[in-house]
């Protein structure tokens, strides 16, 4: 299980290498990486992650865990991000790792499904100059209950 | 006394991150209804009970939750991680 709660950049192909690397007999690696959007349509200035300083590794440990309890799987790595963040940075990635490719692949929709609205993190839109905390969705809450 | 933390746009509103509050209150719910008292800020900020979520000690609970071994009592927004 390796877990950090980071202000600093990551480079996911970077910590792709490195926690593949310390895995053996594994069949399957699935990843994924949030990125803030950015597009040449809509003018997004920067993005700010609040998050609740030991709460949200509390939280992220706790999440982690049940997903080992619920899939055969051999290892799992959750990076997220605080702070000041540009379009096309990295907010945060999930890996998992497994033999085969429907634990790896469950395992980490589930912990993406988790982060989002489980841990304490709360992000702001800078738009044109103006600041606007983004909502929580409703699906987002929903997406829990099929776990 | 317990350290009341707010986050988001709860902190913004209410004007400050943490504060310590004597209290008297058993549960969360009771809590409440002290601090929108206070002011037209907090009055305000706790009118919707479903527009934030609440954690003791770094965990999440209900509104009729007890506070009696609470240190921190942490208000916010549903979160909007990942």
């Amino acid at each position: 299980m390796h877990i950090s709660v980071q202000n600093e950049f990551f480079d996911f192909s970077k910590e792709i290498e490195n926690f593949s690397s310390k895995l053996d007999n594994i069949g399957a690696l699935v990843t994924f990486t949030g990125i803030v959007r950015g597009q040449k349509s809509i003018t997004l200035d920067y993005m700010l992650i609040e998050h609740y300083p030991g709460m949200t590794e509390t939280q992220i440990k706790l999440i982690v865990k049940e997903t080992f309890k619920r899939w055969k799987i051999c290892d799992a790595l959750v990076i997220h991000r605080y702070g000041k963040l540009e379009p096309g940075e990295p907010i945060m990635m999930v890996a998992t790792a497994a033999q085969h490719r429907k634990e790896a692949f469950e395992a980490a929709e589930y912990l993406m499904d988790y982060l989002k609205s489980r841990a304490p993190f709360w992000k702001k839109e800078i738009l044109n100059g103006e600041e606007n905390w983004v909502e929580a969705k409703s699906a987002d809450e929903a997406a829990l209950n099929r776990w | 006394m317990i350290d009341v933390i707010y986050f988001s746009w709860i902190r913004e509103r209410i004007g400050k991150s943490s504060e310590s509050i004597e209290t008297r209150a058993a549960t969360v719910i009771e809590l409440i209804e002290e601090l929108k008292k206070k002011d037209v800020r907090y009055s305000e900020v706790f009118s919707d009970l479903g527009s934030f979520r609440v954690a003791i000690n770094q965990e999440l609970v209900n509104f009729d939750a007890s506070i009696v071994e609470a240190k921190e009592i942490a208000f916010f927004p549903p979160m909007t991680g990942g």
